[in-house]
C-alpha cells in the first residue's frame, strides 16, 4: 500500500478527512517551498501536492498562473523538483504528488520521469491535461512502479466518464467542484453529495474535491460530502504576499477533524454557476 | 498511407486529446454532432446555399501572367483565398462552425485570434446567425491589428485582450480553452486552424478542403492537367492542410508548406517549427513544438501575426514525417519583399500570412519549365496589414 492509500486509510479510522494543499515549486524559490512543505506538514495537512510550473498552464486561473511565472523566473524545473523531493525525504514522510502539465514529461522522458520521481520518494502525479485515454504508456509506467495516477472528474463528466478515470485512477480520485479553472469562485451544485457517492461507489477509491475551495467554511461543507479537500490557490495566494501560512492551512483543517455530517450550507447556492 | 487520423484523432504518433477532463464531453459532443451533421442533406445544403451566397464561392484560379514572366520560369496560379467575404479562407471554417453551433444548440462563440482574420470570421458567424461572440486576443497582436479589432466590434462581437505571456495568439488560445472550460455549458470554441484537440484538426481540414477540391477542378478546366507544384503558408496550418489535402494522392503533385522564418533560424526569433522544434503537447495536440530543455513553450516571432505560433498542426507532422509535404520557411525580410511584388506587379494586396508561400514562389518559379505549372494559396488579403507594412517601411522608398 502507496503513503497515499496508507493516508487515507488512517484518516478513516480516526474519523477525519483529508487536507491536500497545494503549491507552486519555487515559488518564490525552491529553498523556500522546501520549508513550506514543512510548514504545510506542520499545519495539518495530510498530503501535499507540488505544483511543477509550466509555460501554458490551461487548466489553472491568475494565482497560479502568475506562481508558475515566478518559478520559472526563478529556474524551477522537473529535474530539480525531483531532487527537492529527494532532499526532502530525510526530513518528512508526508505523501508528495506532483501536479505538472503533460509537455515538461514527455519532454524529460516518460520513462526517465517515473523512475527518477519514484526513486526520489514521490508518491503519485496529477496531469491535469492528460486524458486516461492518452495516458496509457505513462499509466503503464506508473503501475509497475508503484507510483498513484491521480486523474480528475469534472461535474460535466458523463457515466462512460466516470468509468474510464476510474479504471486508471489509483489513490485518490480529483473530482473538480466546478466547470472552471482553478482559483475561480466556488459554486456547488445542488446533487454534488449524490454525485460523490456515485464516483466514490464506481471507483472504490476515496474521492477528495478541488478548485475554488479558499475558507475553512467552504472546507467544511466539502468535507461533509467527500473523502478530503484540496486547498491551492488560496494557499499560493498568500505565498504571494509574503505571508505565513501556517495558521490558514491549520484553520482548514480544524473542521475536517470531526467527522461533519451537517448539510451544506455555505458554498452550496442552489443552483449551477453556468459564467 | 494508413488512413488518418484513428478513431481518437491520432495521426500516427501525433494529434489526440490532451485536455483537461472537463472539456472530454464537449469534444466528444462535438465529434458526434459533426459526424451526424456532416451526413444531414439540410445542413449540407444550407452550406452550400452560404458558401455560394455569402462567402462568394467558388474563389477564382487566377493565372498570374505577369508575375509568371517576370519570374521567367512555371506558369503561376492564385487560388484567391483573398477573395472570400472578410478577406480570408477562414471564413470557411468559423462560418460553417457557427451553423454546427447553432444546431447544437449553443448560445455562444467564443474564439482565438491571432492576424484577426479567424476573429473577424467568427464574429461574422455570430452576427449571421444571432449567437453571442467573444473574442480572445493578444495585446500585441491588437496592436498590430487595429484595423480586424474594430471590424470585429462593428459586427458586434467582444474583443478581451490578452495581456499574459507574449501576448500573441498562443495566449489567446490558452483564454479561450480556460473560458470554454467555464462555460462548456452554453458556448462552443470556434478553434481557427488545423490545430487543438480531436475533432478539430480533422474537422477544420474537411471545413477548409474546398480550397483544394475547387483548385482541382479549376485547373483541370483550365490547364487540362495536374499542377506540378502547391505552396501554402503554415501558421496552425488550416489555409495549407485545405489546399494540400484533396491532392494527397495525386503522387505528381509535389506540395510545400512555408512556415514564418521570422528574422532567421540561428537569432531564435521565428515559428519554424519543422526547423528548430520537437515533439510535444500545447493546447490539445501532440506535434512539432518549439520549446526549451525545460518542455516549457518558447516565444515565437513573426512579422505576420497568423503564422506566430509555436506549434503546428498534427496532420502536417505526419505528412512532413511520411515526406509527403516539404516544409521550409520564409523570413520577415522576403515576406515583406513578396507583399510588394504581389502588389506592384499583379495589383494583388496579400495579407503578410500568405506572402510567406508568396515568397517561397518567387524563389521556386525562376528555376523551373515553362510549362510547369504551380498553385499558391493566396489565403488572406492585405488590407489589414496595410498599417504595419507603411510603419516597416516607413523610412525607405516602395
Amino acid at each position: 500500500m502507496g503513503r497515499i492509500e496508507t493516508r487515507f486509510k488512517e484518516l478513516k479510522e480516526k474519523g477525519e478527512k483529508a487536507l491536500i494543499a497545494y503549491i507552486m515549486a519555487g515559488d518564490p524559490s525552491l529553498s523556500a517551498t522546501s520549508r513550506l512543505v514543512l510548514d504545510l506538514e506542520e499545519a495539518g495537512a495530510d498530503i501535499v501536492e507540488l505544483g511543477v510550473p509550466f509555460s501554458d498552464p490551461v487548466a489553472d486561473g491568475p494565482t497560479i498562473q502568475r506562481a508558475a511565472g515566478r518559478a520559472i523566473g526563478k529556474g524551477a524545473n522537473l529535474r530539480k523538483i525531483i531532487s527537492l523531493v529527494q532532499k526532502l525525504r530525510k526530513k518528512t514522510s508526508i505523501p508528495i504528488i506532483l501536479m505538472t502539465y503533460y509537455n515538461p514529461v514527455l519532454h524529460y522522458g516518460e520513462q526517465q520521469f517515473i523512475n527518477d520521481a519514484v526513486s526520489a520518494g514521490v508518491d503519485g502525479i496529477i496531469i491535469p491535461d492528460l486524458i486516461p485515454d492518452e495516458g496509457e504508456y505513462l499509466i503503464h509506467l506508473c503501475r509497475g512502479n508503484g507510483l498513484d495516477t491521480v486523474f480528475l472528474l469534472a461535474p460535466t463528466s458523463t457515466p462512460e466518464r466516470v468509468e474510464i478515470v476510474s479504471r486508471s485512477c489509483t489513490g485518490f480520485l480529483y473530482y473538480v467542484s466546478i466547470t472552471g479553472i482553478t482559483g475561480a469562485k466556488l459554486m456547488l451544485a445542488r446533487g454534488i453529495k449524490k454525485r460523490i457517492k456515485e464516483i466514490s461507489k464506481i471507483s472504490g477509491m476515496p474521492v477528495a474535491v478541488g478548485f475554488g475551495v479558499s475558507t475553512p467554511e467552504e472546507a467544511a461543507d466539502i468535507a461533509a460530502v467527500s473523502d478530503g479537500v484540496i486547498v491551492g490557490s488560496a494557499i499560493v495566494k498568500r505565498i504571494e504576499e509574503g505571508k505565513d501560512i501556517r495558521p490558514f492551512v491549520a484553520s482548514l483543517k480544524k473542521p475536517l477533524k470531526k467527522n461533519i455530517k451537517k448539510p451544506l450550507k455555505n458554498a452550496l447556492r442552489g443552483k449551477e454557476k453556468n459564467r | 498511407m494508413k488512413k488518418m487520423p484513428d478513431k481518437k484523432g491520432h495521426f500516427g504518433p501525433y494529434g489526440g486529446r490532451y485536455v483537461p477532463e472537463t472539456l472530454m464531453p464537449a469534444l466528444l459532443e462535438l465529434e458526434k454532432s459533426y459526424s451526424r451533421l456532416r451526413k444531414d442533406p439540410k445542413f449540407k445544403a444550407e452550406m452550400n446555399r452560404l458558401m455560394s451566397q455569402y462567402v462568394g464561392r467558388p474563389t477564382p484560379l487566377y493565372f498570374a501572367s505577369r508575375l509568371s514572366e517576370t519570374l521567367g520560369g512555371a506558369k503561376i496560379y492564385f487560388k484567391r483565398e483573398d477573395l472570400c467575404h472578410t478577406g480570408a479562407h477562414k471564413i470557411n471554417n468559423a462560418l460553417t462552425q457557427a451553423v454546427m453551433a447553432k444546431r447544437m444548440g449553443k448560445k455562444r462563440l467564443i474564439a482565438e485570434t491571432g492576424a484577426g482574420q479567424h476573429g473577424v470570421a467568427t464574429a461574422t458567424g455570430a452576427a449571421m446567425m444571432g449567437l453571442a461572440c467573444d473574442i480572445y486576443m493578444g495585446t500585441e497582436d491588437i496592436r498590430r491589428q487595429e484595423l480586424n479589432v474594430f471590424r470585429m466590434k462593428l459586427l458586434g462581437a467582444k474583443v478581451v485582450p490578452v495581456d499574459i505571456g507574449s501576448r500573441t495568439l498562443k495566449d489567446a488560445i490558452n483564454e479561450a480553452l480556460r473560458d470554454w472550460t467555464t462555460n462548456v455549458g452554453d458556448t462552443h470554441y470556434v478553434l481557427g486552424t488545423a490545430f487543438g484537440p480531436h475533432p478539430y484538426p480533422v474537422m477544420v481540414r474537411n471545413f477548409q478542403s474546398v480550397i483544394g477540391r475547387e483548385a482541382k477542378r479549376q485547373i483541370l478546366k483550365q490547364e487540362g492537367r495536374l499542377p506540378d507544384c502547391l505552396i501554402a503558408c503554415v501558421g496552425g496550418g488550416s489555409n495549407s492542410i485545405g489546399l494540400f489535402y484533396p491532392f494527397l494522392k495525386d503522387e505528381s503533385v509535389r506540395m510545400i508548406g512555408v512556415e514564418a522564418g521570422g528574422t532567421g533560424i540561428k537569432s531564435g526569433q521565428h515559428a519554424a517549427r519543422f526547423a528548430g522544434g520537437s515533439l510535444g503537447v500545447l493546447q490539445g495536440a501532440k506535434s512539432y513544438l518549439l520549446q526549451n530543455e525545460d518542455g516549457n513553450v518558447l516565444n515565437t516571432h513573426s512579422v505576420s501575426a497568423g503564422l506566430d505560433y509555436a506549434s503546428i498542426g498534427p496532420e502536417h507532422a505526419w505528412l512532413r514525417d511520411n515526406k509527403r509535404v516539404e516544409y521550409t520557411y520564409a523570413l520577415d525580410d522576403e515576406a515583406l519583399e513578396a507583399f510588394k511584388t504581389l502588389s506592384s506587379i499583379e495589383g494583388i494586396i496579400p495579407a503578410l500570412e500568405s506572402s510567406h508561400a508568396v515568397a517561397e514562389v518567387i524563389k521556386l518559379a525562376p528555376a523551373m519549365k515553362k510549362k510547369q505549372v504551380v498553385i499558391v494559396n493566396l489565403s488572406g488579403r492585405g488590407d489589414k496589414d496595410v498599417q504595419q507594412v507603411a510603419e516597416i517601411f516607413k523610412n525607405s522608398e516602395l
